[in-house]
């Protein structure tokens, strides 16, 4: 891992999709132009999608676990590990996804992702704050001008049990109300009984609501690990979304156990790296849910640079989907600059 | 020996014993790796333990506040209880301890008998102040106006024990148990040449119904684990009586790291001399790990 620290100010404008690799946002049309070219179906239809996805190499479950173990064991310190803490902060987004949840509490989590550690002006922020729809408007005053993003979890969030329509008309909400991103759940149920079609023209329909009145909100796409079950499922979703024109891979909700893993982390790398090597498009991957430590999340950082390099080494292609780390990074942090192991009294309750 | 004698010709293999740490009710060995020989009182190899390095010190912090809110709300009565059955089960591994102290400390067999009963004793006497701290150091205060005034005392939080580094057993009782009455969880950092009664002691824990975390045992190198505990910002007190006579430490050095959080410091008695251990106990130094709450309350008349 490079020990070079890059500047601590966090990203403002540069966006995923409009990086140098991804010249343009391809429409819905070159989008499904793409898809036929790669899947080589005219009709892309149930069978032509079970074709393709099926045809996929498989996944080697235990050479993915030991592969990930082996990351895992890598040891990070001293300039390497504050490097590390630092672009853990720039790619957390900072997550609230509670019934309870209040204005007043997105809030100070959208004060917290500006500003981590007020004491310390050399704390870059974090990466964005992702809360549910109708929090977006309140999220998108509170951090107005800060560079820090707003994720609206849609589509009806977590189950995704809902029309099309209705997941459709919660996407134009939350991008009306001015939220970045979108993060939208697949719908497993139609995924695991082999009707690809069905999910694909979801995501492409999600996706058009994002680009909808002439925004651009990107696309993130949860697959949900957990409910996939075969991490050649995994691998098979997450070519799916990204045919579909996902900005975003996303692992989970948080809402299922299991959440994030490390194994299914690194087939999800290995899809988008096979997948801009297939068509010149670079996607991000968001592990999200159950990385609660620095340790974890810098075994993560140290799988994608193992897995798909430095390229994705940035908040623009690369997010941790968490609410409890950035306190453990912090903590760490802290450690770093004063010699002193610190503890939860020194960072907010959230 | 009775086994050569059921296995002659050949002797019977022996059954040695992985001395490790205490962390979170279980048996870790040190994260680094390290092992260090332990000697008795003549220099003869006794055992390898477990060389604690500053994050074992750490992971042991991190389980010891995770039960004090537990260890901390179970009623004075129960703490009681389970302190003084901790004490039957010492009582039971009389004849481990009495082998390891005499080891240890250089004892006759009768002068560690001696040790190990009046550490049974200790135990037992501070078990008995469980429900009854409060009734000492609590008081119904006079105030000038309509209100019950009521201070009552309640514990720091989690305490960090620096061992006496000679008294291996009787010592280490007198210094562990006081913290543990009012509900305070303890990091105990055992003493550096003798930790085997300290091991053994952890594993009557571990068999008792003390929750997990509640004390956690390390051995190691006193000025290797001293340090990054005394200045550990999750720590709300600290006994540094320990770090006299061990290598390369100052008590003062502790006293001074630990100010940053401006924990408590249970410093050693005047004369920097380790106490004598044998003498009768006296309650301030339970009193030394709790905090006093006072609350008013109307009387309504």
């Amino acid at each position: 891992m490079s020990t070079t620290t890059p500047s601590s100010v966090p990203a403002t404008d540069a966006s995923p999709g409009t990086g140098s690799v991804n010249p343009s946002d391809p429409s819905a049309d070159e989008i499904a132009t793409l898809a036929r070219a790669v899947t080589g179906a005219v009709d892309l239809d149930d069978a032509a999608w079970r074709r393709y996805l099926h045809g996929l190499p498989g996944v080697d479950r235990v050479g993915a676990d030991a592969r990930a173990a082996t990351l895992g064991t890598r040891s990070i310190k001293t300039t390497s590990k504050a490097w590390a803490l630092d672009t853990i902060i720039r790619m957390v987004d900072l997550t609230t996804l509670e019934g309870a949840d209040t204005a007043g509490k997105v809030r100070s989590l959208a004060a917290k992702a500006v500003r981590p550690e007020p004491d310390d002006p050399s704390c870059p922020s974090a990466a964005a704050v992702c809360v549910y729809n109708d929090l977006v408007p309140v999220a998108v005053e509170a951090l107005a001008g800060t560079g820090v993003k707003v994720a609206a979890v849609s589509t009806a969030f977590p189950s995704g049990r809902a029309s099309r329509a209705v997941r459709l008309a919660d996407t134009a909400d939350a991008v009306q109300a001015g939220a970045d991103e979108i993060d939208m759940v697949i719908d497993r149920g139609a995924f695991l009984s082999g009707r690809y079609a069905q999910v694909f023209d979801d995501i492409v329909a999600v996706r058009e609501a994002c680009h909808a009145d002439g925004r651009d909100a990107h696309l993130k796409v949860i697959l949900e690990t957990g409910e996939l079950v075969t991490y050649d499922n995994v691998r098979r979703a997450s070519w799916l979304a990204m045919l579909a024109g996902a900005d975003f891979i996303k692992t989970s909700t948080g809402k299922i156990s299991p959440a994030a893993t490390l194994p299914v982390t690194v087939v999800m790398l290995e899809a988008v790296r096979d997948f801009r090597a297939a068509t010149g498009r670079q996607v991000g991957v968001k592990p999200a849910g159950g990385i609660r430590t620095s340790k974890d999340a810098i075994k993560y950082l140290v799988a994608v640079n193992e897995t798909v390099g430095e390229d994705w080494l940035d908040p623009d292609w690369f997010r941790f989907g968490a609410s409890s780390l950035l306190n453990d990074v912090l903590m760490q942090r802290q450690k770093l600059s004063t010699g002193a192991y610190s503890g939860p009294d020194y960072v907010t309750v959230d | 020996m009775a086994a050569q004698s059921i296995a002659a010709p050949g002797a019977r293999l022996e059954v040695r014993k992985t001395y490790k740490l205490f962390v979170g009710g279980k048996f870790p060995r040190s994260e680094s790796g390290r092992t260090y020989e332990v000697a008795d009182a003549k220099g003869r190899f006794l055992a390898n333990a477990a060389l604690g390095s500053r994050k074992d010190a750490r992971e042991a912090v991190v389980a010891a506040r995770a039960a004090q809110a537990g260890w901390a709300g179970a009623t004075a009565y129960n703490r009681g209880q389970v302190l003084y059955r901790v004490a039957e089960l010492l009582e039971g591994r009389r004849e481990q301890f009495v082998a390891e102290v005499a080891a240890g400390e250089g004892l006759s067999t009768r002068k560690a008998e001696a040790a190990v009963s009046a550490a049974v004793d200790r135990w037992v006497w501070y078990a008995g102040w469980t429900d009854k701290v409060a009734q000492v150091a609590g008081s119904a205060n006079p105030v000038a106006g309509p209100y019950f005034n009521i201070s009552a005392p309640e514990p720091t939080g989690v305490v960090v024990v620096i061992a006496p580094q000679t008294s291996s057993l009787l010592g280490l009782v007198s210094v562990i148990a006081p913290p543990l009455v009012t509900g305070n969880t303890v990091v105990v950092v055992s003493s550096e040449a003798r930790p085997l009664p300290a091991i053994t002691l952890s594993e009557v824990l571990a068999t008792s119904d003390v929750p997990g975390g509640v004390v956690n045992v390390l051995t190691g190198r006193t000025a290797e684990l001293g340090p990054p505990l005394a200045s550990h910002l999750d720590v709300n007190a600290i006994d540094v009586g320990g770090a006299l006579g061990a290598d390369g430490l100052a008590w003062g050095d502790l006293e001074a790291a630990a100010a940053e959080n401006v924990k408590r410091v249970l410093r050693p008695p005047v004369g920097d001399r380790e106490p004598d251990w044998t003498e009768a106990p006296h309650p301030r130094r339970i009193l030394a790990f709790t905090e006093t709450k006072t609350v008013w309350h109307p009387k309504g008349v």
